[in-house]
């Protein structure tokens, strides 16, 4: 059902690689793909997790980011120390919306940047010493914090601070975790790797403290939610969709989570995997280890949502599988109302994605289920898996792009022209001036939450919010507008 | 020498590469009894893989040191 043949997307893929220098046309051109649906493997036809060309622009992060900003960041009772200059923990300070329940500066510390703010000084001599003293005022200062990590920005890789050896002796000295991740910005290619850093951190760190402690409680339901960041109160709106189901959920990670939930996880039956990108390290990692089984979800539109809940119950006895049943059928009234209204403002709309992590595949079924179509995809810092996983959701033929250059998001767009397109804010304001209604969707556009059917009614109405919105009709001056429609207007009079 | 994974899938058995994140079925294993499993691994891609065998299948999933086979 797809808009453009696959002629036409691979005519199109070639056509905007045509100005490009013989060398890098080649290697942008792995990176490009209409989809194929008879494509078992993904790396058969898009090659992705390589490093961006210099001399394109790239919307890609830093290590430093998938760990401080996205793993390490929402855990909200630990202090997450930005070590080196100051910039990197300042301009990413409190930018993702990782709601949180607690008092700020008191026992959460989520949108606070605790940074040693590195000078020449601390290059020349090294920053150990000031790191000691870091966490000893943030120990006086901060007495509720549960816990400290040390997320390390470029310089301290490269001087060869011991952080590790800090940290072993502060989490003696005040008796809290005390974790060291060595997340420098130039490792890998993107933000992923920070992840896999971040989550090795937490294996290797905190995971496993309470591992010969059995005072905790367990019943036979309990599950943790792995890989969902509470963005806008995702985490909150999936939730309570597993605790009407009959499940305990134990621990969020990370979106208001607690260093004390993170311990606990180990003890739980299931883990359910939202973001596989950012969290599939750890969910193997206790597989292994703990033998929890891990399953991947997706929240994102009722059809989704119900297939999702039903998997989930199948992990468990009839009890959970009836009341998940019960929790479909008691929510079904509240989603068709949301569809009856909104799809026949929406229905035939076309869709461009260029997000991270799980969104870009996760969120087309919502958008299916408001009748609209996404014709282009593509993911910042994916994986070959992550394209595997895409290349079912998507339609055949349509356009798919890894690490999309802004020139080539410009271009695919002026072709394809989409009703609609969600990425990030660096490309919000240039397609809304280009007259394209545009979400930013790695936040939800200061909406949200999106998780869930009560997500889903949110979802809905901020579609149709943006894409019939009356300013759209506004951007031609008046004295351009279409003689037939002044025609019209005329003779109406 | 790639650490992987393997691990039941959906009642699959799969291998994991963390290098270079690919999961896939495995087609063939050449040793799999009561007192031995391992040697060489056939991915459904065709792939081939070289596993020490082991005395008697493991617990999975398990991190093992593979070999190109």
């Amino acid at each position: 059902m797809s808009v453009m043949s696959r002629e036409e997307t691979e005519a199109l893929i070639n056509e905007v690689l045509e100005v490009y220098p013989a060398k890098a046309k080649k290697d942008r051109a792995k990176h490009l793909t209409a989809n194929d649906h008879e494509i078992e493997q993904s790396k058969k036809c898009i090659t992705s997790n390589k490093k961006s060309l210099p001399g394109v622009m790239t919307i890609r992060g830093c290590a430093y980011a998938g760990s401080r900003g996205v793993v390490w960041g929402p855990i909200k009772d630990m202090i997450h120390i930005s070590h080196g200059p100051v910039g990197c923990g300042q301009y990413s300070r409190s930018g993702r919306r990782n709601y949180y329940i607690g008092t700020t500066g008191v026992n959460a510390f989520v949108t606070m940047n605790f940074t040693s703010d590195f000078q020449e000084k601390d290059i020349v001599f090294g920053g150990d010493k000031k790191l000691a003293k870091l966490i000893e005022e943030i120990e006086q200062l901060f007495p509720l914090n549960k816990g400290i990590s040390v997320q390390s920005e470029c310089p301290i890789g490269l001087i060869g601070d011991d952080i590790e050896a800090v940290s072993k002796k502060a989490a003696k000295d005040i008796g809290k975790t005390v974790v060291p991740v060595r997340c420098e910005g130039f490792r890998g290619v993107s933000q992923s790797l920070g992840h896999h850093i971040a989550n090795d951190a937490i294996r290797d760190w905190a995971l496993g403290k309470r591992d010969d402690d059995n005072s905790f409680e367990t019943t036979p339901y309990d599950v943790a939610i792995i890989g969902d960041y509470n963005i806008g109160g995702d985490a909150w709106s999936s939730r309570i969709l597993l605790e009407e189901m009959g499940l305990r959920v134990v621990a969020q990670w990370s979106g208001d989570g607690t260093i004390s939930e993170m311990e606990l996880t180990p003890k739980v039956k299931l883990n359910l995997v939202h973001c596989y990108r950012s969290m599939n390290y750890i969910s193997r990692h206790m597989e292994e280890k703990y033998g929890i089984p891990w399953m991947e979800y997706n929240f994102f539109g009722p059809t989704k949502t119900d297939e999702s809940l039903r998997k989930i119950a199948s992990f468990f006895d009839e009890t959970i599988q009836k009341k998940a049943e019960e929790v479909i059928a008691k929510y079904k009234l509240e989603y068709q109302a949301v569809i009856d209204k909104y799809k026949p403002r929406l229905e035939g709309k076309k869709v461009m994605l260029y997000i991270g992590g799980l969104r870009p595949r996760h969120v087309i079924g919502a958008y299916e289920d408001l009748g609209m179509e996404v014709v282009g995809t593509g993911y910042e810092f994916a994986h070959n898996d992550d394209y595997d996983r895409t290349i079912k959701e998507m339609g055949n033929a349509t356009l798919i792009y890894d690490d999309v250059t802004g020139y080539e998001f410009e271009e695919f767009v002026k072709k394809i022209k989409p009703d609609l397109i969600g990425s990030g804010v660096k490309e919000k304001y240039i397609f809304q001036k280009m007259g394209i209604p545009f979400r930013q969707m790695h936040s939800w556009d200061y909406s949200g939450p999106y998780h869930g059917y009560d997500g889903f009614a949110i979802f809905a109405r901020d579609m149709d919010m943006t894409l019939n919105n009356p300013c759209w009709k506004k951007l031609q001056a008046p004295w351009k507008a279409d003689a037939a429609e002044d025609a019209a207007v005329a003779a109406s009079a | 020498m790639p650490n992987v994974m393997i691990r039941q899938n959906e009642g699959k058995m799969t291998l994991y590469v963390a290098k270079k994140d690919q999961e896939d079925e495995i087609s063939s294993i050449e040793f799999n009894s009561e007192d031995s499993w391992g040697g060489t691994i056939e991915l459904t891609d065709g792939t081939r893989y070289f596993i020490e065998p082991l005395d008697a299948p493991p617990k999975l999933p398990i991190t093992l040191r593979a070999k190109r086979g």
